[in-house]
């Protein structure tokens, strides 16, 4: 083999495993719900548009968490919202936000995803101890 | 002092007492100058001071006298938001525009959230808010109806779409011919020889060449610049979705269907501008500089063609509940202040009195107060024949009037009405999907990474153990590959057809709740039927009246003996007595007055009319009593032992008449079980009525296995023991009495009464009580599921083979490749395929066409 066939091959085999990593196994950055209101609700809005923004939300077990999202887009990719484990499958209507409401009992990592199971997000329930205070400024909590 | 007058709708008003409370409430709030409140139309017109009070204090004037303001919402995107200092003084500008309840900024998201009273507020307006604060919105605000904006951001894709295609189709059409130009050149030398495409060209090419070479000398240096340039716009504005689309899902760690598309031509893009402007980087390989300007063009035309086309058909997917929904009437005729008036239908409410002329729409649900006729409601149960309408029956809105001139008292009105109820439901059904998608979906959430990394491999195999030249073969192979793999066709195969299955079916007035009962509904082999009111009418009937001869010999008239049975049985609550009671009715017999009447339990009534004895007793009592019943006898333990009920009318004490009372079978019934077995299904009947009935009944229409004196519950057990047996049972009865069984069943299949169609227990509702519905329910389901299956088998086929063939498989046995723009033609072809055998669908007839 030549110089130019070993390069190739090696630049390639690492794409492809960047390639596999990036889009099957890593994740993006998270953000905490925030509190709002007396009974506790821990409410995130997340942006449908090509993907959920943002796509890691974590929340506190044993309290109420209220998803707000909204579809920004017609792509019919993003029709549907499911979070299989919690038994959650709703529409999301384009243009609209759509909450999605439901009390995480035991802490752990749930996959959401689209429809198609093509466009992906987790939701990472903490045990309700845990701690550590909300961020004040979501965006605050992954500089 | 400013002016401002706004328009509220109000929520919760159920009566005209109760818009006087909300004006007087309004009225005496802060910095109103009048309120005026309708509680027909619902809304209320507040004259107010804007320099005194907020949209805000009214609508919290309105909550604390009890009722509640319609709300709309909308979010959009403010860009830099994230930078903001502060979101505060956004939120105060966009809160002082008209008729805005609340904004709330998010920063992280870089969202607004506005609150605002629908139909007052404007997009333009929030966004002149937005800019007074010193932001600037990402996309223009439609604070309107977001189904309305969804409509109009589907037309303006699909006109866009199509000027897209056709600057693509004109520069694919020029590029083609550039291309045979160069291919041309050097026909035994080009790398095009190899491709698939270039093959079936070459002979055109070589033509073109003699005559364009004929008539002038050709720099081919300039022809690949020209094209390079044509090529440009196609790449920069037709496919830019493409691009678009690959980036954002890379922000968002997906991938799709653009980012195949995208980095496909993308790839061979960058490589024709490489091969044109620098050819000496594969000159200096020893390569030949082959470019692929009008393979870009042609991939984005031809996938622009199938997105184009594949929208158009998905329309058609949900034509029939578009239909449906389109079956609304406009207007409506009540009768206001005793006056008759024309007023849109939104505006009607229970209790208006409605007038429908001849040939005009029910315009909502109702029960008829005054006058008769016959009602076509084909479109919503799909029975042809009209039905007969009299005073308290229940008519149903967007059925048409055909006959007579009826009033009628509406009780469900918009959202609640049957047709709203029914569109409702599909629409919830057709969003949902069959469990047997569940595998395709886990395949097209890990189909495009895995795609990409399988076009990375064959790149690196061509490189490294193709052929020279090396790295033109590598990038065909590449492009190829990202071209052709469709993950679309796996995420359509369910989808649409459901959507054209639950359509159709709604269309022949059957509801299917979801894509799950579709499909279990299509595995069912066992057929449960409920008795009264699924396979009769559940409504007693008289059928038999054998009468006396009078001494003289001659027979007494039924109509005479009613007479004297409906006079007394008028005054009785028993079932059979309304049976007799409604013959006397239809036969226009007169009913007379009756005197010292007494119910005498368990034997029968008795009464004095036109100082006759009546009595109307159970063939028991009479044999009791010793009374001379003669041949009548014989006849009444026949109709007996067919399962009917027997009562012998008795006027002093000489026996009058036997009168058979019995619930009469549904005239398709029968067919429709013979259909039902001739499909292999075997067919059941459950009762909670006695042996002797249920057993004359199950005779009649030809079932054999009968489970009789059941209990309600019971028939859930009894589901529950025929499952255990492995059986997939559906269960057909109504949806109050049978709902634990229909719920236990696999599918539970609901008989349907009028106006109400929404019953929770139940997978199906047939709209008819008409037994052939299952038959077409369950025909229509194989049906479906059939359709499903191709589609998924397809749709994985296709890819199982298109993928190797696209990264080089053909090229041992025959020295070609296929070409990416022939794979751009495959992967449109194969997504539209999709939705085109879903649309077959639409042709589904029943097996007794109506």
């Amino acid at each position: 083999m030549t110089l130019a066939q070993y390069i190739v091959t090696a630049v390639g085999l690492a794409a492809i495993a960047g390639v596999l990593w990036y889009f099957l196994f890593s994740r993006g950055s998270a953000v905490v719900a925030q509190q709002t209101g007396a009974g506790g609700v821990q409410e995130v809005r997340i942006l449908v548009k090509g993907g959920y923004t943002p796509d890691t939300v974590v929340v506190q077990a044993g309290k109420p968490v209220r998803l707000q999202f909204y579809r920004d887009e017609t792509a019919d990719c993003s029709e549907r919202v499911v979070f299989e484990e919690l038994g959650i499958d709703v529409p999301l209507p384009a243009f609209q936000t759509t909450a999605v409401e439901f009390t995480p009992s035991e802490p752990g990592e749930f996959r959401f995803r689209c429809g198609m199971n093509m466009l992906k997000g987790l939701l990472v329930v903490e045990p309700a101890t845990a701690d550590r205070k909300p961020a004040a400024s979501p965006h605050k909590f992954h500089e | 002092m400013s002016k401002a007058r706004i328009i509220l709708p109000i929520e919760g008003m159920s009566c005209a007492s109760c818009a006087a409370t909300v004006q007087e409430a309004l009225a005496g709030a802060d910095g109103v100058v009048g309120a005026t409140v309708n509680f027909a139309t619902a809304k209320a017109a507040v004259d107010y001071d804007d320099s005194q009070t907020h949209v805000a204090e009214l609508i919290r004037t309105v909550r604390s006298a009890g009722y509640n303001c319609g709300k709309a919402s909308v979010t959009f995107t403010v860009e830099q938001l994230h930078y903001a200092a502060s979101v505060l003084p956004l939120e105060q500008a966009l809160a002082r525009a008209k008729g805005v309840i609340r904004a709330v900024a998010n920063q992280a998201t870089e969202t607004v959230t506005v609150d605002y009273v629908p139909g007052v507020t404007t997009g333009e307006e929030l966004e002149r808010a937005v800019e007074q604060a010193g932001f600037k919105v990402a996309a223009p605000i439609a604070a309107e109806d977001p189904l309305e904006r969804e409509r109009l951001a589907r037309a303006q894709e699909i006109r866009t779409l199509t000027w897209k295609l056709v600057l693509a189709g004109v520069a694919t059409v020029v590029a083609m011919a550039g291309a045979m130009l160069l291919m041309a050149d050097r026909p035994m030398d080009s790398f095009k020889r190899f491709d698939l495409l270039g093959r079936l060209l070459m002979p055109a090419a070589l033509k073109l060449w003699a005559i364009v070479s004929a008539r002038t000398t050709i720099d081919l240096f300039w022809v690949k610049v020209a094209l390079a340039v044509l090529t440009l716009p196609v790449v920069a504005w037709s496919g830019q979705q493409f691009y678009k689309g690959t980036w954002s899902g890379f922000k968002h760690r997906t991938a799709d269907m653009n980012t195949l598309i995208g980095v496909g031509t993308g790839a061979a893009y960058l490589y024709s501008l490489v091969a044109t402007f620098a050819p000496d980087v594969f000159a200096a390989a020893g390569l030949q500089a082959d470019v692929y300007y009008e393979a870009v063009s042609a991939i984005i035309a031809l996938i622009l063609l199938g997105r184009l086309l594949e929208a158009r058909a998905r329309g058609r997917t949900s034509a029939a509940i578009r239909h449906l929904a389109g079956l609304r009437a406009k207007a409506a005729h009540v009768v206001r202040e005793g006056r008759e008036v024309a007023i849109p239908v939104e505006e009607v409410v229970p209790g208006d009195l409605v007038i429908v002329k001849p040939g005009e729409k029910i315009p909502v649900d109702g029960v008829v107060t005054e006058g008769a006729s016959a009602v076509d409601e084909s479109m919503l149960t799909g029975e042809p024949l009209p039905v007969a309408k009299k005073i308290g029956d229940e008519v149903i809105g967007a059925t048409v009037n055909r006959s007579g001139s009826v009033t009628f008292r509406a009780t469900r009105v918009g959202k609640d009405t049957a047709l709203a109820q029914i569109v409702q439901l599909v629409e919830d059904a057709q969003a949902t999907k069959a469990p047997i998608q569940r595998l395709a979906d886990q395949v097209a959430g890990v189909f495009v990474p895995i795609v990409l990394a399988i076009a990375i491999a064959a790149f690196v195999v061509w490189f490294d153990v193709g052929p020279q030249p090396a790295l033109v073969f590598s990038t065909v192979a590449l492009v190829t590959v990202l071209i052709i793999a469709c993950p679309c066709a796996l995420g359509l195969a369910t989808p649409t057809a459901i959507l054209v299955a639950t359509g159709r079916a709604a269309e022949h007035g059957i509801l299917i709740r979801s894509g799950e009962a579709l499909e279990r509904l299509s595995k069912v082999r066992t057929v449960l039927l409920d008795k009264t009111g699924t396979i009769t009418e559940g409504k007693p009937t008289v059928t038999h009246i054998v009468t006396a001869k009078r001494p003289d010999g001659t027979s007494l008239s039924p109509a005479e003996v009613l007479k004297w049975a409906a006079s007394v049985e008028h005054r009785s609550e028993h079932p059979l007595a309304d049976a007799i009671v409604r013959a006397a009715h239809e036969k226009a017999v007169d009913i007379l007055l009756v005197d010292k009447f007494a119910a005498m339990e368990g034997r029968g009534v008795r009464g004095t009319v036109e100082r006759r004895i009546i009595e109307v007793i159970s063939l028991r009592h009479a044999r009791e009593r010793s009374l001379e019943l003669g041949t009548l006898g014989q006849d009444a333990d026949r109709l007996a032992r067919e399962g009917r009920s027997p009562v012998i009318v008795v006027v002093n004490n000489t026996v009058y008449a036997v009168i058979a009372i019995s619930d009469p079978i549904k005239p398709t019934a029968k067919a429709a079980i013979a259909h039902l077995r001739k499909m292999g299904i075997k067919v059941m009947m459950v009762s909670g009525d006695s042996k002797k009935g249920a057993a004359a009944v199950a005779k009649e229409v030809g079932i054999d296995e009968v489970v009789a004196e059941v209990l309600p519950s019971q028939k859930a057990d009894f589901v529950k023991k025929l499952q255990r047996q492995g059986r997939n049972v559906a269960m057909v009865g109504d949806g109050l009495n049978d709902a634990p069984a229909l719920a236990q069943a696999d599918v539970g299949i609901a008989i349907g009464t009028g106006t109400d169609v929404a019953m929770e227990a139940s997978d199906v509702t047939l709209i008819r009580g008409d037994l052939r519905g299952v038959v077409t329910a369950l025909q229509l389901s194989k049906r479906a599921l059939r359709t499903i299956r191709e589609n998924l088998v397809w749709a994985f086929i296709y890819n199982v083979v298109g993928i190797p063939i696209a990264a080089g498989a053909l090229y041992p046995f025959f020295g070609v490749l296929l070409s990416p723009v022939l794979a751009s033609a495959a992967m449109a072809w194969s997504s539209l395929s999709v939705v085109l055998n879903s649309l077959t669908l639409r042709r589904f007839k029943p097996a007794w066409a109506t």
